[in-house]
């Protein structure tokens, strides 16, 4: 059965990590939306070439360049996306447009990018790959989607290496109808814990992070993903459950978990979630993420993004830490994550 | 005629976000689909609806755009003679 | 040959019927469901038809038996309606007995309840529910709820071959052990999102769609959602299940060439057929009948055509024929009203014919069957392909 290594990856968000793991992060709690920190475009394509390109897809390109510059690897056997919002800029937009001019005078342009696999067919089209292409659509799970069916290729030999990514945009419309539904917290609601949260929602924002995995250990692998795992409903008690009996399926032991990374996401609704899953690991050093990253569908891509850097370098950011344990040695990394009480999933990676 | 070539060289620019493009960049007798600007079957139909919108020109089979968008001179030839608005 | 996954129950609702058992009588006896819109408020209603079903909202919420203050999009109806349908048909009664997932399929979501309620949330209280009704995995979470299943539930959105990737990912999950049981299927509803995005790439029809006809001037837009219950051998085993049909091959390759339009040679479609077969372990001879994405729309059944022709070189191109004059195109959920269909092909030695066709295209000497056909249907091969270069082959056998 092939292994699956993380060999390369690239990350548009919050933070400054295009450039490499930020070794101190941005933290402003006052927010409820966190805004990007913008590559700079033109030094991944011409603005000819990203005339059509929104936000999403832009940052998807620059993500994808980067994980597979650094996997040293630009033709994938598959490439997989997950999103669960879409390409929403375009979809507004278009949308907009056929409410505003009564269904006249629309331009193909915005409804093609609206697409939801935009981005992992733009990627293709650059790159000439003709090879397996697929785009999951599952809210908080649409990346652990492409993970897992990435891990499938790998495991049954398949294919020798799979682009995989989580793409997200924001546009000023939905965040207003994300406030209105009560997903985003109100504006001036702040200041924001988002570990020990007191309100309901979340803080918000977007982003692009992809991986290139492969089949073969090389000195650019972060880590070993072993096993992942994807629910679609489960009371905090059966999260925890859950996690344990996910942990022995793949012949460890609780207390063989070095460092656990948790969602949380600062909605105190649904905080009970990572709490139970935590409370069987207090021992372990934890860490959250969402407080510099924001919540959006595939945030849990930056969470793996996270936990990856960890077991390369060994060092814990002390903004990352949720509780005060360490350990001198990270090997075996749980993640878990879920959303508004769906969409759980369960991620073991390892050294 | 210079004016018009000159307007839709702007609006050319604009529907199609051709950022870093100037009307000065685009000679009136050069191809605006294949080389030069290198423009594609997408691009057509989004002049195809500047046509509608502006100029009050329908076309129905996106085929016919083939011709009219050859250059900037064949289109303002094209919108001269057949503008409604 | 690869011995492939079992099918062992099927949903369907269409614009030719709300079962499967009246989608196959309509297939059989000719009757297309492309009408002009009841449904939908848009300003193109006179010019264009669609293949549209005929049950309101109202009905459907009846139907399932929902309660009034819920949040379902159409497309969520008709997916939970035809899931059920599809696990119903399976025998299935406890629906967790078994490690069972759900891989579902959409294009546009919730769009159809977004786009009515679009500007109203503000003012509107009661609309703010429609919200998070919006996302495809929504749709998904919804049909999950409704049959009462805990486990792997995932969404695909290739366009206009999320179905056909969505019965893929299933089947190599039952073969990598990961499941031993899975709905697969899609679900689209029809929403002037999509009416108007079609209309403006200019391909849909004024009239009725024509497949591989060389007048053809586009695809009439459809809405449906089809699920099947895929099992593993062992449960059907043990269980003692009537299996339908099998999912021998399946392959998805990207055209890797234009973000809508399809290469002019059928690149993309010609590798997804070939490692279809490379996949189910057969040569191409052995197909017995082609059941065609055929859209109707001029690139589309000209790509195609070629395509099936690369994969058919000095040889004879099998009996073919596209149903979409029969359901217009229903995007994501082409590609499962498809697979029920070919089922059905299997299931009853019928070929269905290839409505509307007058005129060989100037192209290329591929004529669909234009009338039907009874013969024996040992395996039915299926394309989707979808926007983004998207392109999916799914091969069914009999058992």
């Amino acid at each position: 059965m092939g292994k699956t290594f993380i060999n390369g990856i690239g990350c548009v968000s919050a933070q400054d990590t295009v450039n490499g793991f930020p070794s101190e992060f941005i933290i402003d709690p006052s927010t409820n939306y966190l805004e990007i920190v913008k590559p700079d475009y033109k030094d991944y394509f011409s603005p000819i070439a990203s005339r059509r390109m929104a936000k999403g897809v832009k940052n998807g390109i620059v993500a994808s360049t980067v994980a597979m510059k650094e996997a040293g690897n630009e033709s994938p056997d598959a490439i997989i996306t997950g999103t669960g919002m879409g390409c929403i800029e375009d979809s507004d937009k278009f949308l907009k447009a056929i409410i505003d001019n009564k269904e006249e005078f629309l331009t193909p342009t915005s409804f093609i990018q609206s697409t939801h696999n935009t981005v992992a067919s733009t990627i293709a089209i650059n790159l000439g790959c003709k090879a397996y292409n697929f785009t999951y659509v599952n809210g908080a799970v649409s990346f652990e989607s492409a993970l897992y069916d990435a891990k499938l290729q790998l495991d049954a030999d398949e294919a020798h290496s799979v682009l995989i990514g989580g793409v997200e945009e924001m546009t000023e419309y939905t965040k207003s109808l994300f406030k209105l539904a009560g997903f985003i917290k109100p504006d001036d609601s702040g200041p924001h814990n988002i570990l020990e949260a007191d309100t309901k929602a979340t803080v918000f924002s977007e982003g692009a992070t992809f991986f290139m995995l492969e089949d073969e250990r090389k000195d650019s692998t972060y880590a070993e993903i072993l096993d992942v795992e994807i629910v679609n409903k489960l009371t905090p008690e059966e999260a925890a459950e859950h996690a344990e009996a996910f942990i022995r399926r793949n012949n460890l032991t609780l207390h063989e978990i070095d460092a656990v990374v948790l969602g949380y996401n600062g909605d105190s609704e649904f905080d009970g979630y990572f709490k139970a899953v935590a409370k069987n690991f207090d021992f372990a050093p934890q860490m959250y993420y969402k407080h510099v990253s924001g919540e959006y569908n595939t945030a849990s891509a930056f969470g793996l993004y996270v936990g990856a850097n960890i077991l390369k370098s060994q060092q814990i950011p002390s903004d990352l830490k949720a509780n005060d344990e360490s350990r001198p040695a990270y090997r075996n990394m749980l993640l878990y994550n879920q959303y508004r009480g769906l969409d759980h999933s369960f991620t073991l990676i390892s050294v | 005629m210079e004016a018009l070539k000159q307007e839709l060289k702007e609006k050319i620019i604009a529907v199609l976000n051709l950022e870093d493009i100037t009307p000065a960049d685009i000679a009136n007798d050069a191809p605006l689909f294949g080389e030069g600007l290198s423009l594609d079957s997408i691009d057509a139909l989004e002049l195809i609806v500047l046509l509608d919108k502006d100029y009050g020109i329908k076309l129905t089979d996106p085929k016919e755009g083939k011709a009219i968008f050859q250059s900037i001179d064949t289109m303002a030839d094209y919108v001269t003679t057949h503008r409604t608005k | 040959m690869n011995k492939g996954v079992a099918i062992t129950g099927m949903g369907i609702i269409s614009a030719i019927g709300n079962n499967v058992e009246e989608n196959f009588h309509a297939l059989t006896s000719g009757q297309k469901g492309i009408s002009p819109t009841d449904n939908i408020d848009t300003v193109h209603k006179g010019e264009i038809k669609f293949g549209e079903i005929k049950k309101t909202n109202a009905e459907l919420i009846v139907e399932l038996g929902l309660p009034p203050d819920n949040n379902f999009s159409r497309t969520a109806l008709l997916g939970t309606l035809a899931a059920k349908q599809a696990v119903e048909n399976a025998g299935i009664s406890d629906v967790n007995s078994y490690r069972t997932g759900l891989v579902n399929s959409t294009s546009v979501g919730g769009m159809d309840t977004t786009e009515n309620h679009y500007y109203e949330y503000f003012e509107k209280p009661e609309t703010v529910k429609y919200i998070a009704a919006h996302d495809g995995g929504d749709v998904s979470q919804k049909i999950a709820e409704e049959l009462g299943l805990q486990g792997f539930v995932t969404t695909i959105s290739t366009a206009c071959s999320s179905a056909a990737n969505a019965i893929m990912l299933g089947a190599r999950m039952i073969k990598a052990g990961k499941l031993d049981r899975v709905i697969v299927g899609g679900t689209d509803a029809l929403a002037k999102f999509t009416i108007n995005g079609f209309k403006t790439l200019m391909i849909l029809t004024d009239s009725y769609n024509t497949p591989f006809d060389n007048d053809r001037k586009g695809l009439n837009l459809g809405e449906a959602a089809a699920f099947l219950v895929l099992e593993s051998d062992a449960v059907v085993e043990k269980e003692g299940k009537k299996v339908l049909a099998r999912v021998i091959g399946y392959a998805n390759a990207n055209d890797a060439y234009h973000q809508t339009a399809s290469s002019e040679n059928g690149e993309g479609a010609t590798l997804a057929m070939k490692k279809a077969f490379e996949v189910a372990g057969i040569s191409p001879e052995e197909i017995d009948y082609i059941n065609m994405h055929g859209t109707a729309t001029p690139n589309n059944d000209l790509s195609e055509g070629r395509a099936v022709l690369r994969v058919y070189e000095g040889k004879n191109v099998p009996d073919f024929s596209s149903t979409k004059a029969f359901t217009g195109h229903t995007l994501a959920a082409a590609a499962a009203i498809e697979a029920v269909y070919s089922v059905l092909a299997i299931q009853n030695g019928v070929v269905f014919p290839n409505l509307n066709f007058k005129t060989r295209m100037n192209e290329f000497d591929l004529l669909p069957q234009t009338e039907i056909k009874h013969k024996n249907i040992d395996k039915v091969l299926s394309n989707s392909f979808g926007f983004g270069g998207n392109c999916s082959t799914v091969i069914f056998s009999k058992d």
